[in-house]
């Protein structure tokens, strides 16, 4: 199929960023979006001129780092999908398909379709882990009995891959979504209860400190994370924060 | 405490709460007016008891006026600060895609309320204070009704309330089941039981408004 792009490109962090239109022929429904822009690159290189950057690494929708807005969706069209598991089957030919980086005060742009999501790590870093004592007398983790639904949804918060695509959907570029993930994973275990009052507190404190925007319950971030990461998080979060607070 | 005003959760909570509390104003409001049309004596009685009450008119009322300012003033100032946290715009945004359209625009449809606020607060809290303090006219127990189906006569002004009310019904449409979910309420998600009934509050309460401004419109 033929197909038209409009891609944003930017040279650096600094410089001034415009879209650019790229036609493109010969992609076929079997290609990952991944894929057809390899061929989009491999065209551009020949050609001699700069190609598109963008981030990818397992290309199997675990890692979090093929992130792109297209036609006004993160990760495009489909639901619970990454860029890298979608598809060009999902689009027609002639179809002009506009590609932009995820916008956020947050997430500055350091190339083309490249953000800068270290705002996240440090969000972790706030408090998104357990300490254990490791001196020789440590504890198997699976001492502690756990409810099998309890389990089941902590294990489904961790499943957050990091990718920003919450972020990029909000209107308000909140990373909300992101963050309670990552407070419910813990707070719905036994073993994060030791630090929970801490690990909220500076996890949302780190969050504003970065810049993102305040949730409006839009609801947007669930619908398009791909791993379904649920807005139920961000409720847990609200009353942890609460809990801590009081 | 300020940190704590500042966080954007505690800031959620405030949203809310304030949020809620003027749902429960607007519920005692209408249960007043609809006695306008079913019990007309009941109205002027309701309306002498609010207008004349000490406890209602230095005690209630200036704290409704405070939980007014500080949802609309939490939520400008969350607006601005949105607006920054994406300082770039999407040359192409497909929010319909994920979310609805008054979901995404509470500042539009709060600002439309808050500016029919203005309108009403000139009517009928200012025409008050007239009456009471400044041309200090006797008590009249009576008057109530008949200076309501005064306002309701000019087409304009009922077409002004009417709009206002279809934009407030979209307010509380996303607002009023929202702030249970910033308060934590995970049920909400889960049980579709309290949202159906904020759903269908937020469409009644203000139809029934409607409903009353067209009756009187239209009996006058
Ligand atoms: S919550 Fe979903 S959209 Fe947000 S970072 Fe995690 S996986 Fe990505
Ligand atoms: S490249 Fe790893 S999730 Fe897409």
């Amino acid at each position: 199929m033929k197909l038209t792009l409009k891609i944003w490109r930017q040279a650096g962090p600094e410089a001034k960023g415009k879209m650019v239109t790229y036609p493109l022929d010969g992609v076929d429904g079997d290609m990952s979006f991944l894929e057809m822009m390899d061929i989009l690159n491999e065209e551009l290189v020949n050609k001699g001129e700069e190609p598109v950057e963008f981030d990818h690494d397992c290309r199997e929708g675990i890692c979090g780092s093929c992130n792109m807005m297209i036609n006004g969706q993160p990760h495009g069209p489909q639901k619970l999908t990454t860029t890298c598991q979608l598809h060009m089957r999902k689009f027609n030919d002639g179809d002009t398909i506009t590609i932009e980086p995820w916008r956020a005060a947050a997430f500055p742009v350091i190339k083309d379709l490249i953000v800068d999501r270290s705002s996240f790590d440090r969000i972790q870093q706030a408090g998104a882990y357990v300490s254990v004592n490791t001196s020789g007398n440590t504890q198997d983790a699976n001492s502690i009995p756990i409810e099998k639904a309890k389990a089941d949804e902590a294990f489904h918060s961790a499943t957050c891959i990091g990718c920003g695509a919450c972020v990029a959907a909000c209107k308000n570029a909140s990373a909300m979504l992101f963050t309670s993930a990552k407070v419910s994973q813990y707070a719905l275990l036994p073993q994060g209860e030791i630090e929970a009052t801490d690990r909220v507190q500076n996890m949302v404190r780190q969050m504003d400190i970065e810049g993102f925007g305040n949730c409006t319950n839009t609801g947007a971030c669930m619908i398009e994370c791909p791993k379904g990461i649920k807005l139920e998080n961000i409720a847990r979060m609200n009353s942890e924060y609460l809990k801590a607070n009081i | 405490m300020s940190a704590l005003v500042k966080s954007s959760i505690a800031r959620k909570w405030i949203m809310a709460l304030s949020g809620l509390f003027l749902v429960v104003f607007l519920t005692q409001h209408f249960v007043i007016n609809i006695t306008s049309v079913i019990a007309p004596d009941t109205f002027n009685e309701w309306s002498h008891f609010m207008g004349y009450n000490p406890l209602v008119q230095f005690l209630a009322q200036p704290i409704l006026i405070g939980g007014l300012i500080v949802h609309f003033v939490m939520g400008i100032a969350l607006e601005i600060k949105n607006n920054k946290a994406r300082p770039v715009k999407y040359s192409k945004y497909s929010g319909n895609a994920n979310s609805t359209w008054v979901s995404r625009n509470m500042i539009i449809t709060g600002l439309v309320v808050l500016a029919f606020l203005g309108l009403h607060m000139y009517d009928f809290w200012v025409h008050e204070m007239t009456v009471k303090y400044i041309d200090v006219q006797p008590e009249d127990p009576t008057r109530y009704l008949h200076e309501l189906k005064e306002k309701f006569v000019s087409p304009v002004r009922v077409g002004i309330y009417v709009v206002s009310f279809v934009l407030l019904a979209m307010h509380l449409w996303h607002g009023f089941n929202s702030s249970f979910q910033s308060m934590g309420a995970k049920a909400v998600n889960k049980g579709e039981g309290l949202k159906k009934a904020t759903y269908a509050w937020s469409v009644l309460i203000p139809a029934g408004f409607i409903f009353i401004a067209l009756y009187h419109h239209f009996t006058h």
